[in-house]
C-alpha cells in the first residue's frame, strides 16, 4: 500500500507515553515497508515536562534528519491542549490535528492565581480551525475513553486510533496491530488493541 | 533481511556487537545510556557488560581488556567524559592493542545536561582520533569502523553521536552473528607504565600517528564533498560516499564559489533544507564525518575556487576552526562564515528550519537571485523560526495567518509552562519536606547534585540552593562551611552519584572535621537516566548475574560508617515524624553527620493505595500544594483533588493538611506507603541510627 510522505508531530507530557506512540507509527510504516525516521524526548523532561516525538515517513527516500521541521507537520497528535498549542507551529497549513481535550494541570500553574482549565486552548484550536490553519480538529475524549477501557495508560493508543480514523486509514487497522505485537508487552497487547479500536469508532 | 526498527543507541550497540566486542563498560548518563542497555539485552552471553561505578573506572575497565588484547566499548555522555579525563589523557601516550572505542553521547540544546560542550574539543585536546555520525545508520557503520581503526593505529577512537542520533529510531537490517574478537592476550613490556620518559616516547608516538590516521580521513567515504541536492538521500552509506569527483564541476554563477561544511546532524538538517531551496543544488557541500584529526587534504580540494564558506555544526565551532586554519595555512582567500561571525547560532540545539533561515539569509546576503525566490516561498517557514522551537521553548513563535483566511483566529492563550518535576509518590519530594519542616526557622544552604533530586529546586519545594556537578554536592557544603560557619550546611546526592563521586567527598569531611550534614536519598536505582543498577543495588548487566544479589548490595549506612562518619542515620523519607527528628538531631551533631534517606523510587515499587480528598471538610486553603507541589495534587472545578492517573498513593499530602480533610483510604499499615520494593536492598526501614536507639530491622510502619 503507498502512502504518500507523512510528517507527524507527538506532542505531551512526560509519562503520558508519547514515546511508544512515536514508535508505534513508526513501526506501523515499517510493516508497510515504508522509510521512517523518528525523535523522541528521553530524559530530563519525561518527569513531567513538555515532550514532542517526531516521525517522518516517506515513500521511498527517508528523510534526511529526524526533526520535523517547523509548519511541516501533517499530523499533530496532542495528548493535552497546552502541549497541543505549544506544538501548533510544527503544523503545517491545512493540517490536522488530533487532540485528547483534557488537561494535565503544571505543579506551577496549580501553585499560582492563573488556573489552567484547558478551556481557553481547546477554543483557540477550535479558532484556528474556524481560520484554516487547522485543517482538520479532532478533539478526543480521551478521559471517557480510558475509564472506558479500565487503564489510563493506553491515551497514546487511543489517540492513535482517532488519528487514523481522521486520516480515513481504518484499513491500516491490522497494520497497527501488528506493531503493538512488536512493541508492547504480551499481557498489555488486548488492552491495546481495544484501545485502538475504541480510538477508531470515538 | 532482519530489518528492526532501531534507536541510533541501539544501533551503535549492535555494531558494538558485530564487531565481537568481548568487554562493555559504562555510567548511565542521557543520551547515552541505551547503548549499554542494549548489549546487554542483546548479549550472547560471551560480553562481559557491567555498568561500572563512573566513568573514569569504566575507561580504565575498558583500557585494560584492551591492553589485553580484547574489543572494549566504554559509554558515557559528553560531562562523563570530564571524569574519565584523566585516563583519557594518558591512554594515547601507552596505545592499545584491542581495539577501544568510547562511545560520548554529546547534548546540543542542551536538552538533559549541565553543559554543551563538545566531545570533537575534547579529542583534539587528547590526541584521539573521533567519529562524528549525521544518521543512526551512519553511527552504526562507525562503531564498527572505529575498532577496525583503533587496533590498525593502536589507539583510542571514540565515536561523538548527539541526542538526536542517539534517540532516533531508524529501520536498520540487524542480522549478524556475534563473533567474539580473538584475545591475544596481555603482553608485557615498558610501554604500559606511563614514568615520564615512557610519556616522552609517547608523545612522540602521537605525533607521528595522528597524521598517518588524517591521511585516511582523507580517504574516508565519511568526509564526503558533493552539489547540494542530489545527494540528499540519506541513508548511512549513500551519505557517506556520495558525489565524489563532485568538487570542480560548478560552474555557474555566484554559487559555483560558495560552499557549506557540516557535521554531525547538521549535515543531515543542511541535507533536509537544501531540498526546500530552489537552485540551491549549486552549492558545494562538504561533509565532515572525522573532524579529528582533520582530514586537510579533503578539506583542500573542498575550499578549492571558493570565495565564501557556511559552516553549521552544534556546539562549538570545531570545523569552523579547522578550516581557517586550513585556509591560513594555504594562503587561501576566503571568507569562513560561521558560529564565531554570527552567521549561525552560537548555541543551542539547529534544526532544519533553522539552517534554512541561515542558508537563505546567506544566500540573500549574496544577491544570489534563486535566494529572493525561495525567501518569498519559505516567509511562513522563517517566521516561525526565530526562536528554537524544536525543542520545548516555552512560548512558540507566532503562527503565520493563512492567506485569504475567511475567519478570524484568536490570539493564542498564555500557555502554563510546564518544567520537569518530580514525579507523585517520588520519596525525595518527602525526604526534602522532611528537611524543610525540621529547619523552618534556621539558616541553612542545602547544595544537591546530578539526578531526579535537582527537581528539589522547583517551588515549592525550593530545596536546591547550588548544584554544580556529579559529587559536588557533598563538597561544596564543605567549602561553605569553612566560610559560613554560623550557617546550617547540608549536601544531597543520590545513591548511584554517591558511589560514581560522593565517597571521596565524605572522606574529605572526616578528614577535615568540617561541620557538615550530608544526606544520601538512596531511591534504590539510578532513576534520571532510566532505572539502572548501581553497587547499592546488587544487580549486574552481564548475562551471568542479571539475577538480583541482595547480599551483594554495598550498603550505604555502613559504607559511611566505615568512611569515619559518628552520626549516621538511616531513615523512611515516608515516616515523616521519624525523619523531621532524624534532621534536626544530625544537623545539631557537631562534626560530620550523615542521613540515609531510603525508600524506592515509583519505577521500581508498587503503587499503594490513593488517599482521598473529603469535599466537606477541605477548605480550599491549597496548603497541600503549596507545600509540597505533588503534581497528583489538581484544582478541578473549584477542589482539590486528586489525579487518580498519577498518584502513588505515598501519603505524604495526608500528612501536610492542616485540617485533616485527605485521608488514607486504607487504615495506617505498612503499606500505606509505598513501601513494596522490587529491588533488594531496597526496603524502606525505620530510623536506624548509630546515635539514636538501634533499629529491629523490620520494615517501618507508616505514621502517616
Amino acid at each position: 500500500m503507498s502512502t504518500p510522505s507523512l510528517d507527524i508531530v507527538v506532542a505531551g507530557v512526560g509519562g503520558q507515553g508519547t514515546v511508544l506512540a512515536s514508535k508505534l507509527l513508526a513501526q506501523a510504516a515499517l510493516i508497510e515497508s515504508l522509510s521512517v525516521r523518528t525523535a523522541e524526548t528521553i530524559g530530563m523532561a519525561q518527569r513531567g515536562g513538555s515532550v514532542l516525538g517526531h516521525v517522518r515517513i516517506r515513500a521511498d527516500l527517508p528523510a534526511a534528519s529526524p526533526l520535523v521541521p517547523l509548519n511541516a507537520a501533517d499530523l499533530l497528535i496532542g495528548f493535552e491542549p497546552a502541549e497541543t498549542v505549544r506544538a501548533l507551529p510544527y503544523l503545517r497549513e491545512g493540517g490536522t490535528v488530533v487532540t485528547a481535550h483534557k488537561p494535565v494541570e503544571p505543579v506551577s500553574a496549580t501553585l499560582g492565581d492563573a488556573a489552567y482549565d484547558g478551556t481557553a486552548e481547546v477554543a483557540y484550536l477550535r479558532s484556528c480551525e474556524g481560520a484554516g490553519r487547522i485543517g482538520r480538529l479532532v478533539l478526543v475524549d480521551g478521559d471517557a475513553l480510558c475509564e472506558k477501557l479500565g487503564s489510563t495508560k493506553v491515551l497514546n493508543v487511543v489517540l492513535i486510533g482517532a488519528a487514523l480514523k481522521a486520516q480515513n486509514r481504518e484499513s491500516a487497522r491490522e497494520t497497527y496491530e501488528q506493531a503493538i505485537e512488536s512493541l508492547v508487552k504480551p499481557r498489555f497487547r488486548a488492552l491495546n488493541k481495544q484501545a485502538l479500536a475504541e480510538g477508531m469508532s470515538a | 533481511m532482519s530489518v528492526e526498527l532501531c534507536m541510533g543507541n541501539q544501533a551503535i550497540a549492535l555494531a558494538a556487537l558485530k564487531a565481537g566486542v568481548n568487554v562493555v563498560s559504562g555510567y548511565p548518563g542521557t543520551p547515552s545510556s541505551e547503548v549499554l542497555e542494549t548489549v546487554s539485552a542483546r548479549n550472547p552471553g560471551a560480553v562481559h557488560v557491567e555498568w561500572s561505578t563512573n566513568e573514569k573506572v569504566a575507561l580504565e575497565v575498558g583500557a585494560g581488556a584492551a591492553f589485553a588484547g580484547a574489543r572494549a566499548l566504554v559509554t558515557m555522555k559528553q560531562v562523563g567524559l570530564n571524569v574519565a579525563s584523566d585516563a583519557l589523557l594518558s591512554l594515547p601516550y601507552l596505545g592499545v592493542v584491542g581495539g577501544l572505542v568510547l562511545l560520548v553521547a554529546d547534548d546540543p540544546g542542551p536538552i538533559s545536561s549541565q553543559t554543551e560542550q563538545d566531545t570533537r574539543q575534547f579529542a583534539a585536546f587528547a590526541k584521539v582520533p573521533l567519529l562524528d555520525p549525521s544518521t543512526p545508520e551512519e553511527a552504526f557503520a562507525m562503531v564498527e569502523d572505529a575498532f577496525e581503526l583503533s587496533e590498525r593505529f593502536g589507539t583510542p577512537v571514540i565515536v561523538r553521536p548527539t541526542t538526536r542520533i542517539c534517540h532516533s529510531s531508524v529501520p536498520l537490517e540487524t542480522a549478524f552473528t556475534y563473533e567474539a574478537h580473538a584475545v591475544s592476550g596481555f603482553e608485557r613490556g615498558s610501554r604500559w607504565v606511563v614514568f615520564p620518559r615512557r610519556a616522552y616516547e609517547g608523545h612522540l608516538e602521537i605525533l607521528e600517528r595522528l597524521p598517518r590516521v588524517a591521511g585516511a580521513f582523507n580517504t574516508s567515504a565519511y568526509n564526503a564533498i558533493h552539489g547540494g541536492r542530489e545527494s540528499a538521500d540519506s541513508s548511512a552509506h549513500s551519505n557517506s560516499g556520495g558525489g565524489e569527483g563532485d568538487a570542480r564541476r560548478d560552474d555557474t554563477g555566484g554559487a559555483a564559489h560558495i560552499g557549506i561544511a557540516a557535521g554531525g546532524i547538521s549535515y543531515a538538517y543542511l541535507m533536509d533544507a537544501l531540498s526546500s531551496i530552489p537552485d540551491a543544488a549549486d552549492v558545494r557541500v562538504f561533509k565532515v564525518g572525522t573532524p579529528f584529526p582533520f582530514p586537510e587534504a579533503r578539506a583542500l580540494e573542498f575550499l578549492e575556487g571558493l570565495d565564501e564558506v557556511l559552516i553549521f555544526e552544534e556546539c562549538e565551532p570545531f570545523i569552523e576552526r579547522e578550516l581557517l586554519l586550513v585556509a591560513g595555512r594555504h594562503h587561501l582567500p576566503i571568507l569562513v562564515r560561521g558560529k564565531l561571525t554570527g552567521d549561525v547560532n552560537p548555541a543551542g540545539e539547529s534544526s532544519v528550519s533553522l539552517v534554512r533561515e541561515q542558508v537563505l539569509a546567506w544566500l540573500g546576503q549574496r544577491g544570489l537571485p534563486a535566494a529572493a525566490a525561495a525567501t518569498a516561498t519559505a516567509a511562513g517557514a522563517t517566521a516561525a523560526t526565530s526562536t528554537t522551537a524544536a525543542t520545548t521553548a516555552a512560548a512558540p513563535a507566532p503562527i503565520p495567518a493563512a492567506a485569504g483566511e475567511s475567519r478570524s483566529q484568536e490570539p493564542q492563550p498564555q500557555l502554563p509552562a510546564r518544567p520537569p518535576v518530580l514525579c507523585a509518590g517520588c520519596p525525595h519530594r518527602a525526604s526534602y519536606y522532611a528537611v524543610k519542616k525540621a529547619l523552618r526557622g534556621r539558616t541553612a544552604v542545602y547544595s544537591a547534585d546530578i539526578g531526579c533530586y535537582t527537581l528539589g529546586n522547583a517551588l515549592p519545594l525550593d530545596m536546591v540552593d547550588t548544584c554544580v556537578c556529579m559529587g559536588a554536592g557533598f563538597t561544596v557544603p564543605q567549602g561553605m562551611a569553612w566560610a559560613e560557619p554560623e550557617v546550617l550546611h547540608l549536601g544531597f546526592v543520590g545513591d548511584s552519584t554517591f558511589f560514581a563521586s560522593g565517597l571521596t567527598g565524605v572522606a574529605n569531611a572526616v578528614y577535615n572535621q568540617t561541620d557538615v550534614t550530608l544526606c544520601v536519598l538512596d531511591n534504590s536505582i539510578t532513576a534520571m537516566t532510566g532505572s539502572q543498577p548501581h553497587p547499592g543495588t546488587g544487580l549486574r548487566m552481564s548475562s551471568d548475574a542479571t539475577e538480583r544479589d541482595a547480599a551483594n548490595a554495598l550498603k550505604i549506612p555502613a559504607v559511611l560508617k566505615a568512611l569515619g562518619v559518628e552520626h549516621v542515620t538511616e531513615v523512611n523519607p515516608f515516616d515523616f515524624d521519624t525523619s523531621v527528628a532524624a534532621v534536626r538531631a544530625a544537623v545539631d551533631f557537631k562534626g560530620v553527620s550523615a542521613l540515609v534517606f531510603k525508600a524506592p523510587c515509583i519505577t521500581v515499587s508498587k503503587p499503594a493505595p490513593q488517599p482521598e480528598v473529603d469535599q466537606s471538610t477541605c477548605t480550599r486553603c491549597k496548603a497541600c500544594i503549596k507545600a509540597i507541589g505533588c503534581p497528583a495534587l489538581v484544582v478541578r472545578e473549584g477542589e482539590v483533588r486528586i489525579d487518580t492517573t498519577l498518584c502513588y498513593g505515598c501519603g505524604l499530602c495526608v500528612r501536610v493538611c492542616p485540617f485533616d480533610a485527605i485521608t488514607a483510604s486504607v487504615p495506617s499499615t505498612a503499606s500505606a506507603t509505598p513501601a513494596t520494593s522490587t529491588v533488594p536492598g531496597a526496603s524502606t526501614p525505620s530510623a536506624t541510627s548509630t546515635t539514636s536507639s538501634p533499629s529491629d530491622g523490620t520494615p517501618s510502619k507508616a505514621s502517616l
